[in-house]
């Protein structure tokens, strides 16, 4: 069987259906277990104090910020190559998500960087990027609202997706590419250099993987409800002009 | 409890804020979830009774 035929609406219904409890499920543990463990069994770091916890928040949800925007532009580009209706409604699904994420990301952002700043905001390479970037969150929903055709809608976001991947990804490397500003380069990273302590790593790694499977519930939740509310759409049509 | 020391009201107000804005998401995806499905089973049920 293909692998565009769990995209079927109604296949998608079914496979989606079992999924969602399990990975909401294991979103609540690992974000409770990694918050429970980060918060009170973590000592204070030595240059920060006790604003090291709110790492536990700040890294995953920039994270998830980024991934969710990544992951809208995939299925973005699945609807303009294979006209899918599942793809696309899943990018529509997850930009509130990621909308949630950005905004998360830049308050606990200010907050900590208050006190070790000395400033809530500053005009960094990082902080702007991600300002930017939910400002294309907002634009992207306000576009999906602001268009009655549903397909053109798909049509025009999905282009505003791809013009926003830059942004998300100079939200990612925008440390690197400028090597300016007061943000810290990547907390967490694949290369073998240690950023954060493995006291504090491991909960945080905890952490990012139940924001990972909460955005994944999420947007699973969010594309059931937009294929059900284009059915209904499709029902009260036909009552109407029957 | 873990001692915050000066840094109390930073720390709890970004965990405040994180919790709130998660809690609105959540209950914002379950309340449209609930809502739609409920208007699709009775828009379902009528078409089966006008055929």
């Amino acid at each position: 069987m293909s692998i565009w035929e769990y995209a079927n609406p109604r296949r998608f219904m079914g496979w989606t259906g079992r999924l969602v409890p399990v990975f909401a499920i294991l979103a609540a543990a690992c974000i409770s277990v990694g918050i429970i463990w980060g918060y009170f069994f973590t000592p204070d770091d030595f240059r920060m104090g006790a604003t090291v916890k709110i790492i536990y928040i700040h890294v995953p949800s920039a994270t998830m910020a980024i991934n969710a925007w990544g992951m809208m532009l995939i299925t973005s580009l699945v609807w303009l190559i294979r006209r899918h209706h599942v793809s696309v409604l899943a990018a529509k699904a997850a930009a509130p998500i990621g909308l949630v994420m950005t905004l998360i990301a830049l308050i606990t952002g200010a907050i900590w960087g208050q006190p070790m700043w000395g400033t809530w905001w500053v005009w960094d390479p990082r902080l702007t990027s991600f300002l930017i970037l939910f400002i294309f969150y907002l634009g992207y929903l306000a576009l999906w609202q602001a268009i009655d055709n549903p397909d053109t809608a798909a049509d025009l976001t999905s282009v505003l997706c791809l013009v926003g991947s830059v942004f998300a990804l100079l939200s990612r490397y925008a440390v690197n590419f400028w090597n300016q500003g007061l943000h810290q380069g990547a907390s967490l990273s694949l290369d073998k250099e240690e950023h954060v302590s493995d006291v504090f790593w491991q909960p945080l790694v905890l952490t990012l993987v139940g924001f990972v499977l909460l955005f994944i519930a999420l947007v699973l939740i969010r594309t059931r409800t937009e294929i059900r509310a284009r059915r209904l759409h499709a029902l009260e049509t036909r009552e109407r002009m029957a | 409890m873990p001692d915050l020391g000066k840094y109390g009201a930073e720390v709890l107000s970004a965990y405040g804020a994180t919790i709130l804005l998660l809690v609105v998401l959540i209950w914002a995806t379950w309340s449209r979830s609930r809502k739609m499905r409920i208007a699709l089973d009775a828009a379902e049920a009528r078409k089966a009774e006008n055929g």
